[in-house]
């Protein structure tokens, strides 16, 4: 486990030393250190902040040294809080973590669905079993990120795996689902983006309005559900 | 009570501290770019650190007010006025009824932060009432200030009452905070530095070229981040890394060679390699970078960063005990 200053205010905690290999166990590492660190109370913690393979942790430097933190090396002193913290768990091993699986409704439909041709003729598909493919696997959140609420969703099938457009799109409308290399996710908000969309959900991922804002977190698990247009039309009305 | 923005000039957004607890929704931290000075403006009007102010990105900027409100700001070297009259930054003052406050370009720099007694009172979303453009929410119904827009400022409290019954002839303060406080915009600044997350994968080569070369700002620079033109660093072979967390400071080293200097409005994580992270102390400097500005970097200790962020909070400390005496 690497643990290096990010910054004066922050921590990079490298739970996991491989992704691509085993994803799954990945998470749950990623997971567990985080409740660790959480239950931890460390003074001066402001917030965790989970992705694939790190924890990070947001500190205030003034906080510890109040709490007893060295001037001269509030980083070790941090980082042994943070060690102590994660072995409690590396000594009673993980318990496997059961998190709730949320069905994403999306329509498929040509309209929306921009580059479902393209992922289609990559993978030596038809379209409709790209669509088979999408809604037929479990997917876990590894990170949320790059807009609010994004989900970067792991356990993509393989077979329509597909490398990000070279040129990304300005704009991509709000709920576009998409396919960035072995990950798939959905654009909660308008926004530029380089993902192969293969189609739309009426949901809303991210609402600034509640709390939390998002409609996911890190570790939950999802699935796609095809509808059909009528009943995406139904759906936002 | 409201106010009006005749003009709301070149970009000019409601900030305050920012948000915090959100980062693992992908929520940005946000807030004011450097919330020191804007923290400093608020104790000079009698407002809460935290209070909601106007952060006015090249001026253009002028408000009328419809009551006696107590102002002051903070940033770089911006030439400001209440009516005709000159207003220096860091000095608090008293607007009346009616009167205009204005706000042109900067000699120097290219934000500022102005605080109002009250504070502005729009919505809070997420704990915060600032502004996030990216996303659309907060401030101003998630967009800059408009032209000829009315804004809601919070009651005066007992402290800016005080102040304004003081400043009735004089209208402007003689006292204000130290000069680095509240003019905060440096000609060739240097910015101070410890070691990146990835400074090693990045290649000593990189690493030297950052830390004894000038870069120029480049103007595609924003809320999200200042890009740097100047030498080419070599980039590192596997730069599209797994995400992970990046914070305001971040500098990131993407493979165009061009590093990126993150600030408030940056994406919650990042793929590029981390080539080093400006000190908490410095980033009210790198708020005021504009297009093709110079600027250097240097390597500090983290044992540095701290020492000066400790510095400053107790020289703030000792601030907010001397000015007592004006409230009262």
């Amino acid at each position: 486990m690497d643990v290096t200053p990010l910054g004066d205010s922050a921590v990079l905690i490298r739970v996991a030393e491989n992704f691509e290999d085993a994803p799954e166990r990945a998470l749950e590492q990623v997971l567990a250190a985080e409740r660790c660190l959480a239950a931890a109370n460390i003074p001066g913690v402001i917030e965790l902040a989970p992705a694939y393979t790190t924890v990070a942790l947001f500190y205030d430097p003034m906080h510890a040294i109040k709490a007893g933190a060295p001037l001269e090396n509030v980083f070790a002193w941090m980082e042994k809080r943070i060690r102590n913290a994660i072995s409690k768990w590396e000594a009673t091993s993980a318990q496997s973590i059961n998190s709730s699986v949320i069905e994403i409704p999306v329509c498929y439909d040509g309209e929306f669905a921009f580059d479902l041709g393209d992922v289609a003729e990559r993978g030596g598909v038809t379209p409709n079993e790209v669509i088979q493919l999408h809604s037929g696997a479990e997917y876990r959140v590894h990170c949320i990120g790059f807009t609010g609420g994004f989900p970067f969703l792991g356990g993509l099938p393989l077979k329509i795996a597909t490398p990000r457009r070279e040129t990304p799109r300005k704009e991509i409308p709000a709920g576009s689902v998409g396919i960035g290399g072995k990950q798939t996710g959905v654009y909660p908000i308008k926004s530029p983006g380089g993902w192969n969309i293969i189609g739309r959900t009426s949901l809303r991922l991210f609402d600034p309005q509640k709390n939390p804002p998002a409609l996911l977190r890190v570790g939950d698990g999802v699935r796609f559900r095809p509808i059909s247009r009528q009943e995406f039309e139904r759906s936002t009305s | 009570m409201k106010a009006t923005a005749i003009r709301a000039g070149f970009l000019t957004s409601v900030q305050d501290l920012g948000r915090t607890g959100l980062r693992e929704f992908g929520v940005s931290s946000g807030g004011a770019l450097d919330s020191h000075a804007l923290r400093v403006a608020n104790l000079l009007v009698g407002n809460d650190e935290s209070a909601a102010g106007f952060e006015v990105t090249f001026g253009g900027m002028r408000l009328r007010f419809a009551d006696e409100r107590i102002v002051a700001w903070c940033g770089g070297n911006f030439d400001a006025r209440i009516g005709s009259t000159a207003l220096p930054s860091g000095h608090p003052a008293l607007v009346q009824a009616g009167e205009e406050f204005s706000i042109e370009s900067p000699a120097i720099g290219c934000r500022a932060w102005l605080a109002v007694s009250g504070g502005i009172d729009v919505s809070i979303v997420l704990g915060s009432r600032s502004a996030d453009l990216k996303a659309g929410f907060g401030g101003m119904n998630g967009r800059p200030l408009r032209d000829g827009e009315e804004f809601p400022l919070a009651e005066n409290p007992a402290r800016a009452k005080t102040l304004v019954e003081k400043l009735r002839d004089k209208k402007i303060a003689p006292w204000k905070p130290p000069h680095d406080w509240s003019s905060t915009a440096r000609r060739e600044p240097v910015l101070r530095f410890v070691r990146g997350v990835d400074a090693e994968r990045c290649g000593p080569a990189a690493f030297q070229t950052f830390s004894h070369e000038s870069f120029f700002v480049s103007p595609d620079s924003d809320r999200m981040g200042v890009r740097l033109d100047g030498p080419r660093l070599a980039g590192s072979e596997d730069a599209d890394l797994l995400s992970e967390a990046v914070a305001p400071g971040t500098v990131q080293l993407p493979p165009s060679g061009k590093p990126i200097l993150l600030l408030n409005d940056c994406q919650t994580i990042g793929g590029y390699p981390k080539l080093a992270h400006v000190i908490t102390v410095d980033l009210p400097i790198a708020a005021q970078l504009r297009a093709a500005d110079v600027v250097r970097f240097t390597e500090v200790s983290l044992a540095d960063a701290h020492r000066a962020l400790l510095e400053r909070e107790r020289d703030l400390e000792q601030f907010r005990r001397g000015i007592e005496s004006q409230f009262r």
